[in-house]
């Protein structure tokens, strides 16, 4: 077996006559943190729903830890955008966390341990008797994470997940991932569209481009351990790669044909 | 990790809060000023027009008190004819109202979860929602008798029919990102419907039973009134008979008290069991 966690080869998908994935390849070694951005329109969010097994594509492969994907694959959780919609609001925050670890077996004890454990470590130790909506947006997506973290899989997929959050909570947010990675060490594949965020937290940035989308360019990301908000944002080497991200996925959103975008 | 003190959960203002509880205070006065006001309206113009078939409320209430509530405190006051009248009219709603939630929910949920099912039976079952329930009294009672059978099933076949398609269409519009959660995490069967697919249907299965209960009311009297012999709607009918007017308005306004009551014992049932639906919305 390779260290890839994730092999992706030739996949394809569109919608109708709308091809919004085109021939496209990633490879993503184990423990990696990968950011991915684009334009809006490049088929993040469909490549995601792609590896996640949530949508089977129309051509191409998916293959995870060896195994081509089939459905949803057991070892996999995803942190979604709309955390008001993903957490259900008639569970407490405890019993959110706890649901998925069912089928895991163990007794309930067990398993409000562990929420409460995973609770913990996102920050939030006392809100597990809490609803959902009784929590700012912030502490929900906080929530939905410590809900991914529970399930204890070796892919974190994270689909644009601080795109409905204030700006100083989002850094919050982002530190947060940054420590659940070292900590836990698995893979986590970060979806987003903010191109400082995705330089930020990424050990690598894959840029998409859209049409057809498609990996237009990947880029390592070597800065200084721990990152910090304030430093890591202004040394050197971010404000370059910045720039060249930028640069990247603005030329990735020129459209190579006539389309007309809002 | 201490950042999570940064970020406050929304909280109402108090002051907000206490004039809405003000202005509920006052409307429920003038709700029941409203009925006060209504029902002495109903006992001048009834004394006004002193007609036999219009007795006073001063008249029936009486009438009502003999009859039913007049007996011993350790019977919480309630008479033998009480008891006689009574137990047979709630055990038929009671038993038709459950026996059609549970058919309702159970039916609703195998239909709205089966795409090819739905299609098939829709037609159907929007045909016989359309036949109006008490026309079905002539055939039942020749199939079933007089009595229990016949009004518990009369009552059953009327009052299905919201809970099953609120149901169906509850099942069915489950949020897709919902479905998704579960699917990623790997809740599945019976847990996905017990946990993710009931409750997410809930407030709609509940606006069903709600309809259901004031058919079921209705439908319990029309069964009573065809001569069953026993039930509050058989007295109102023997009343009438008998020309005992006032204890036959006395039948008819218990059982406007009656739906009354349901009503506000299953909207607060409601409101508890669904509380998350309401402060989920009002926080979004």
């Amino acid at each position: 077996m390779s260290e890839n966690m994730l092999e992706i080869d030739g996949l394809t998908h569109s919608y109708g006559d709308h091809t919004v994935l085109e021939k496209m390849s990633l490879r993503v070694p184990r423990g990696e943190l990968v950011s991915i951005v684009g334009p809006s329109g490049c088929g993040k969010s469909t490549l995601l729903r792609c590896i996640a097994g949530l949508v089977r594509p129309t051509g191409g492969r998916v293959v995870l830890d060896g195994t081509a994907i089939d459905g949803v694959p057991d070892e996999l959780a995803v942190v979604f955008q709309d955390y008001s919609r993903s957490l259900l609001p008639w569970l407490t925050v405890r019993d959110n966390v706890a649901l998925p670890l069912r089928r895991r077996g163990g007794s309930r004890a067990e398993r409000r341990a562990a929420a409460e454990e995973a609770l913990t470590s996102v920050g939030l130790d006392g809100a597990g008797r809490k609803y959902p909506w009784q929590l700012s947006g912030g502490m929900q997506q906080r929530v939905s994470i410590a809900r991914a973290l529970a399930y204890r899989p070796s892919l974190l997929l994270m689909d644009e997940p601080f795109g409905s959050v204030d700006a100083q909570t989002r850094e919050d947010l982002e530190d947060l991932v940054l420590r659940v990675h070292r900590d836990e060490g698995m893979t986590i594949l970060l979806v987003t569209h903010d191109i400082d965020e995705s330089v930020y937290v990424g050990d690598r940035v894959v840029v998409l481009g859209r049409d057809p989308g498609g990996v237009r360019a990947e880029l390592p990301v070597h800065l200084p351990a721990p990152r910090d908000q304030t430093t890591t944002r202004a040394h050197p080497d971010f404000v370059s790669l910045r720039t060249e991200v930028s640069t990247l996925v603005r030329g990735a959103a020129a459209p190579t044909k006539t389309v007309v975008h809002e | 990790m201490s950042t999570a003190t940064v970020e406050r959960p929304p909280a109402a203002e108090p002051a907000r809060r206490g004039r809405r509880r003000l202005l509920g205070a006052l409307s429920g006065i003038a709700q029941v000023w409203l009925l006060v006001l209504l029902v002495i309206a109903w006992e001048l113009v009834t004394r006004a027009v002193d007609d036999e078939f219009f007795p006073p409320p001063s008249a029936i209430l009486p009438a009502l008190r003999d009859m039913w509530f007049s007996g011993p405190a350790g019977d919480l006051f309630l008479t033998e004819k009480a008891r006689a009248d009574f137990g047979p009219s709630f055990r038929n709603l009671f038993l038709g109202w459950g026996l059609a939630g549970v058919i309702g929910v159970a039916g609703g949920v195998l239909i709205g979860r089966s795409r090819a099912l739905g299609h098939l039976v829709e037609p159907v079952l929007h045909f016989l929602r359309s036949v109006p329930p008490p026309t079905l009294i002539p055939f039942l009672l020749a199939l079933l008798d007089l009595g229990t059978q016949m009004q518990v099933a009369t009552i059953v076949f009327g009052v299905v029919w919201p809970v099953l398609l609120n149901t169906i269409d509850g099942v069915r519009s489950v949020d897709r990102l919902q479905l998704e959660t579960a699917r990623v995490f790997g809740i599945t069967g019976w847990l996905r419907m017990r946990r993710v697919i009931l409750p997410s249907a809930a407030p709609k299965i509940f606006a069903g039973l709600r309809v259901s209960l004031g058919f079921a009311l209705i439908l319990m009297v029309i069964s009573e009134l065809v001569g069953a012999g026993q039930g509050i709607g058989a007295h109102i009918l023997l009343a009438q008979q008998a020309f005992e007017i006032p204890q036959m308005w006395g039948g008819i306004v218990l059982l406007g008290v009656l739906g009354c009551l349901f009503n506000l014992v299953f909207a607060l049932v409601e409101r508890r069991a669904l509380a998350w639906h309401d402060n989920a919305r009002r926080n979004d």
